[in-house]
């Protein structure tokens, strides 16, 4: 398929798209959030590291809503997410996620996992959604495997399913949590490469990722999470060849001795 | 035997029997999907609401609801469930019989349903929340559809315990099973064991197809994970 239809959004390259400013957020007593800004770009990769409970699965929870904020604001494409109901549900649509663990609709076969969203809450006539699913679907290489049911499909298989049926919404941002990360080893590089093709394609992400290849590949930036905190935020070259923080070389020195 | 079921038309008490099985079930499986979504709604009244329901209604004896039925709405509210005409009474006792047992099922049926709900992973729901379907698609389309899949198996129990629970409405005079048998018991105390056996074996032709069918439609219509 052509690459037009990609990042739809009314938003011009290079334009902020996802704003974060002084998002805080708390579990109970723990502070996961702390005065988070952030803000990604119409076309840009956002890769964000850090070590494990630092908040970064929170991140991307908060910018879709999945989970509610205490204070700060987040908007998209300059509009501020809203608090409950079909609005937010709408927009929820327009913001892709891809979970670690798949998530698809076990029940329902891999085409219809790909329509259900165009179908239900684009209104896109049946067969409309079938075409753009069989198209989404072959783009991401499992077109042959569309009357299968998910539990038929290898993991790897599972998670381009995945990334087709946030496609489908035409999201003028996906967001990606450790979507690798429960592959076994030789599955991992068939979901990366899809999600290079998306970047390449002008895909505005943003990809919790330990994976460095993709990073320094595929990624504009690299914002290093640590409990909470934005610790740093830089291409993926200068943060990994040269990170400024003791945290970040902390963590760079862990997950590089393997 | 035959002159049993002959001179106290067991069979008409049989098909009583099975008229409210079946009514009962149709009604509390609506009534107790109705509650567990409730329950399972994001606004905290509704769960509130729900949960108080199932609390009441599982930890009261059936007999007492039974009876609460026909006292509270009928002599006490005055409140008319059927036509006033020659069947008047019966169908008085018949469908407050019903709604009593829709009632107190229908809690179980709640429960049968949200330990569905506990087969499917909750990243689903969250999936079909991030695509954008607001929350009455995602009851429809993603979560209970696997749910009553998931259920089955208690649903089936639930359907079994209805079955034999018909026997308690004889409390209001309802000429099922029970009733019949309370009657030969009465009349033919000489032939104790025989009626024994006859109501037994009743409910065991009544519950064991659909002890085997819901074992088999179990693993049938399970989703594969
Ligand atoms: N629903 C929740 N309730 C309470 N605490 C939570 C909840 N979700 C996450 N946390 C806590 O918040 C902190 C941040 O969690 P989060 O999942 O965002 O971290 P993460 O950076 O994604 O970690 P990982 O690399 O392990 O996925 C952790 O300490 C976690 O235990
Ligand atoms: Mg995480």
């Amino acid at each position: 398929m052509t690459e037009t239809g990609i990042a739809e959004s009314g938003t011009a390259p290079g334009e902020p798209l996802v704003v974060l400013k002084g998002v805080n957020k708390h579990f109970g007593d723990l502070h996961v959030l702390k005065d988070i800004d952030l803000t990604v770009h119409q076309g840009e990769v956002v890769v964000v590291i850090g070590p494990s409970g630092s908040g970064k699965s929170t991140l991307c929870r908060t910018i879709n809503r999945l989970e509610t904020f205490e204070s700060g604001s987040i908007t998209i494409g300059g509009v501020e997410l809203p608090e409950e109901g079909k609005a937010l549900a709408q927009l929820r649509a327009d913001v892709g996620m891809v979970f670690q663990s798949f998530n698809l609709f076990h029940h329902k076969t891999i085409l219809e996992n790909v329509t259900m969203g165009p179908v239900k809450v684009r209104k896109m006539k049946p067969e409309d959604a079938k075409k753009l699913a069989t198209e989404l679907l072959e783009r991401v290489g499992v077109g042959h495997q569309a009357n299968k049911y998910p539990a038929q499909l290898s993991g790897g298989q599972q998670q381009r399913v995945a990334i087709a049926r946030s496609l489908a919404m035409r999201p003028s941002v996906m967001l990606f949590d450790e979507p690798t990360s429960a592959l076994d080893p030789e599955m991992v590089n068939e979901v990366l490469d899809v999600m290079v093709q998306l970047a390449k394609a002008g895909m505005t992400m943003i990809v919790v990722t330990h994976e460095m290849g993709f990073a320094r590949k595929a990624g504009d930036r690299v914002v290093f999470m640590s409990e909470g905190s934005i610790v740093e935020d830089n291409t993926p070259e200068e943060f990994f060849t040269n990170p400024q923080s003791n945290r970040a070389k902390d963590f760079l020195g862990k997950i590089l001795t393997h | 035997m035959l002159e049993l079921i002959e001179r106290f038309d067991f069979f008409s008490a049989v098909w009583m029997t099975v008229k409210l099985t079946l009514w009962a079930a149709l009604g509390s499986l609506i009534l107790g999907t109705f509650i567990a979504v409730l329950r399972l709604s994001p606004i905290k009244v509704l769960q509130w609401a729900g949960s108080t329901y199932v609390t009441v209604f599982r930890n009261t004896p059936l007999t007492v609801v039974v009876v609460a039925a026909n006292l509270v709405i009928w002599n006490q509210l005055g409140l008319e469930v059927a036509a006033r005409n020659a069947t008047y009474l019966d169908d008085t006792n018949f469908r407050l019989a019903i709604l009593a047992l829709v009632a107190y099922h229908a809690a179980f049926v709640c429960e049968a349903i949200r330990s569905g709900v506990n087969t499917i992973p909750v990243g689903q729901a969250e999936a079909a929340r991030s695509i954008g379907l607001t929350f009455g698609q995602n009851l429809r389309h993603i979560i209970l559809p696997q749910a009553f899949r998931g259920a089955v198996t208690p649903l089936g129990n639930v359907l079994i315990a209805l079955t034999k629970n018909t026997t308690v409405v004889t409390a209001i005079g309802v000429a099922q099973v029970s009733h019949a048998m309370r009657r030969m018991i009465e009349f033919r105390s000489d032939v104790l064991f025989t009626v024994f056996g006859l109501v037994a074996l009743t409910f065991i032709v009544l519950t064991l197809p659909l002890g085997i069918l819901t074992g088999w439609a179990s693993e049938k219509l399970a989703v594969k994970r």
